[in-house]
């Protein structure tokens, strides 16, 4: 009987160590994610301290001349935040009211078999590697672009927005049908109740009343297309300028940084510095634009608890 | 249209001139309240084929893109590329170091990953109080799902590359494709874990099972093909990110097959970069045929990640 109960005791310390053990592993687990953070921040802003000790934040943000790596350099950021805004905006053109047309045909029109089908291709498209986007741009979406008109430059920003525009779509239409599907019925029920027809529905009632989640969507997408890297380095070329002009070569924030670290650049050098200022701001608008999606859906599923 | 505040005035207080306003808008009302059931039939048809074509570009383009692919990749697929390091010479040119260099990469992500991911999940699911700290955990983990990748790229080169100088090695970039899918699969594994009722933890508990027996003999099992879906989609965007790995500088002239973690090497979709940069349409062609091989692989584990689904639905 002493013997058994030993060992129950035993065990039960035994256990109390493994619990205590396990526990603080899988603290240590979840703490990985902070320091994720804290160090993408320290080396972000150390590494551009050292760049703006050479470089002036005056010419960073004041200047709109980019030319890095020859001399004369100059380093002014805003032909990069131009290009960067141009496919960027070029992409939401697209992916906006093609991605908002999925989500209302599959919300409100799909039936299930049609919806079970369509789910999974767009969880194939949005599995698609950039890369392979890039490649498209470069083999498909050019060349056709330039059998329209000859004037239009081999390496645009047209190009890039497309393809970044088809990279986004499945996350605007899965956030956007995620929001709709949300949506009380008895919205729909009211409306169709007073003799509306579902096109009605959808424009005057469903639409509005999902809108902040739609939005949020939009924003999701632009940080997506603002931070997209591989489509627009191989399609839109390596001129930094500043244009409005989505028909030749313009250079993105992220875009530059590949193109330097393609290059054998020495550590600690200017270049290599700068691209972690390049990186700051890239991070800066990615952080801010992510942080106002994530306010607007805990918003918007609070409204309709 | 229609003004309560109107009908709402006291009769008398109306002059004449207001009473035929009135008449008019009235009329105008009724006009404005036609059922027009002809022009909306015709407006709700233009409507259902307009959001039925944004979908079907969807499935189009998704049918182009692999179609393009295929037509351009497919005349060089065979033994030979796969089998061969890459050349400047296109007909001799294959993939031999990329796919192997893809292999390592991704397993060894793929341990990393799940070890930290769905441990972080447990912990916060199950185990952690709901504090302050933990709110904050919650939000800074949606916000690093959307960091831009080449910025876990400048981490990786910074902390992985420079600082803890293991150089441009598969660990190195194994290492900083995990801290990228990480959040990917925390997010995945939580839902997951949510799913699972309450009761079952509840029973467990109440024959005195400790937190750590509770999670491992009854909440994870059930959790985990919902757990295995979000790994295998977390995994199949790692092995296709080349953004990072070029941040950290991955090598795209790799003639052997890594040995060892400590090793030089090079990717499949590094490789496919390469090739599609270069301004010869034989590579081209080549980087085509690479990339057929990897949607082949990424197909594959979304086809994997939906029947997992499916049967789990089932099951449950």
């Amino acid at each position: 009987m002493s013997g058994k109960q030993a060992s129950w005791i035993r065990n039960r310390s035994w256990l109390k160590i493994r619990e205590n053990s396990v526990v603080s592993f899988l603290w240590l687990c979840a703490t990985v994610s902070v320091l994720t953070t804290v160090a993408i921040n320290v080396i972000l802003l150390t590494e551009s301290a050292h760049f703006f000790e050479h470089i002036s934040p005056l010419e960073f943000f004041g200047s709109t001349n980019w030319a890095p790596l020859f001399e004369p350099r100059h380093f002014g950021i805003w032909p990069l935040i131009n290009g960067t805004l141009l496919v960027a905006f070029g992409a939401l053109l697209l992916a906006l009211p093609i991605g908002l047309g999925i989500a209302v045909y599959l919300s409100e029109y799909a039936s299930p078999k049609m919806r079970g089908l369509l789910k999974p291709v767009l969880e194939i498209l949005a599995g698609v590697p950039s890369v392979v986007y890039g490649y498209f741009a470069l083999t498909a979406v050019t060349p056709f672009l330039r059998s329209i008109s000859e004037d239009i430059e081999v390496f645009n920003a047209a190009s890039a927005s497309i393809v970044v525009g088809i990279m986004v779509l499945p996350t605007v239409a899965s956030i956007c049908d995620d929001c709709i599907n949300a949506l009380p019925q008895s919205l729909r029920e009211g409306a169709y109740a007073l003799g509306a027809r579902k096109y009605e529905v959808v424009s005057q009632i469903i639409v509005p009343s999902a809108l902040s989640g739609i939005l949020a969507s939009f924003i999701l997408a632009f940080s997506r297309a603002i931070g997209e890297t591989m489509a627009v380095t191989l399609a839109a070329g390596a001129t930094p300028q500043m244009t409005i002009n989505p028909f030749v070569g313009i250079q993105t924030m992220t875009a530059y940084i590949a193109q330097v670290s393609l290059g054998d650049t020495p550590y600690g050098s200017i270049e290599y510095q700068s691209i972690f200022a390049v990186g700051l701001v890239l991070f800066i608008l990615t952080l801010a634009m992510n942080l106002v999606s994530q306010i607007i859906v805990k918003r918007f599923a609070r409204s309709f608890e | 249209m229609n003004q309560p505040a109107d009908s709402a005035m006291p009769l008398e207080g109306r002059d004449m001139g207001q009473g035929s306003k009135k008449a008019a808008r009235e009329a105008d009302i009724s006009k404005r309240f036609q059922p027009r059931h002809k022009a909306r039939a015709n407006k709700e048809r233009l409507f259902v084929t307009l959001m039925t074509a944004a979908t079907a570009s969807a499935v189009l383009l998704l049918g182009l893109l692999i179609f393009e692919v295929f037509r351009q990749g497919a005349p060089w697929l065979d033994w030979q590329f796969l089998d061969s390091f890459p050349s400047r010479f296109p007909e001799k040119a294959g993939i031999k170091s990329a796919i192997w260099g893809s292999v390592w990469l991704g397993g060894m992500t793929l341990i990393f990953s799940v070890i930290f991911g769905v441990g972080a999940a447990i912990y916060l699911e199950e185990l952690a109080r709901k504090s302050r700290i933990n709110k904050i955990l919650e939000i800074n983990i949606a916000t690093l799902a959307g960091v831009p990748s080449i910025i876990y790229g400048m981490l990786g080169l910074a902390v992985f590359v420079r600082f803890f100088n293991l150089d441009r090695s598969v660990i190195a970039g194994a290492l900083t494709l995990s801290l990228l899918v990480i959040p990917v699969i925390i997010i995945a594994s939580r839902e997951a874990l949510k799913t699972v009722p309450q009761t079952i933890r509840e029973g467990a508990f109440a024959l005195g099972a400790t937190r750590w027996q509770v999670v491992r003999d009854h909440v994870l099992p059930s959790a985990i093909p919902g757990i295995l879906t979000g790994v295998i989609l977390a995994m199949a965007r790692a092995v296709g990110e080349a953004a990072p790995l070029i941040m950290i500088g991955a090598l795209t002239y790799v003639a052997f097959v890594p040995e060892n973690a400590f090793d030089a090497f090079t990717a499949l979709p590094i490789q496919i970069f390469n090739w599609a940069s270069r301004p010869q349409q034989e590579f081209h062609e080549l980087a085509a045929a690479g990339i057929v091989v990897l949607l082949g692989f990424l197909i594959l584990c979304n086809s994997i990640a939906i029947i997992l689904r499916l049967r789990w639905r089932r099951f449950r």
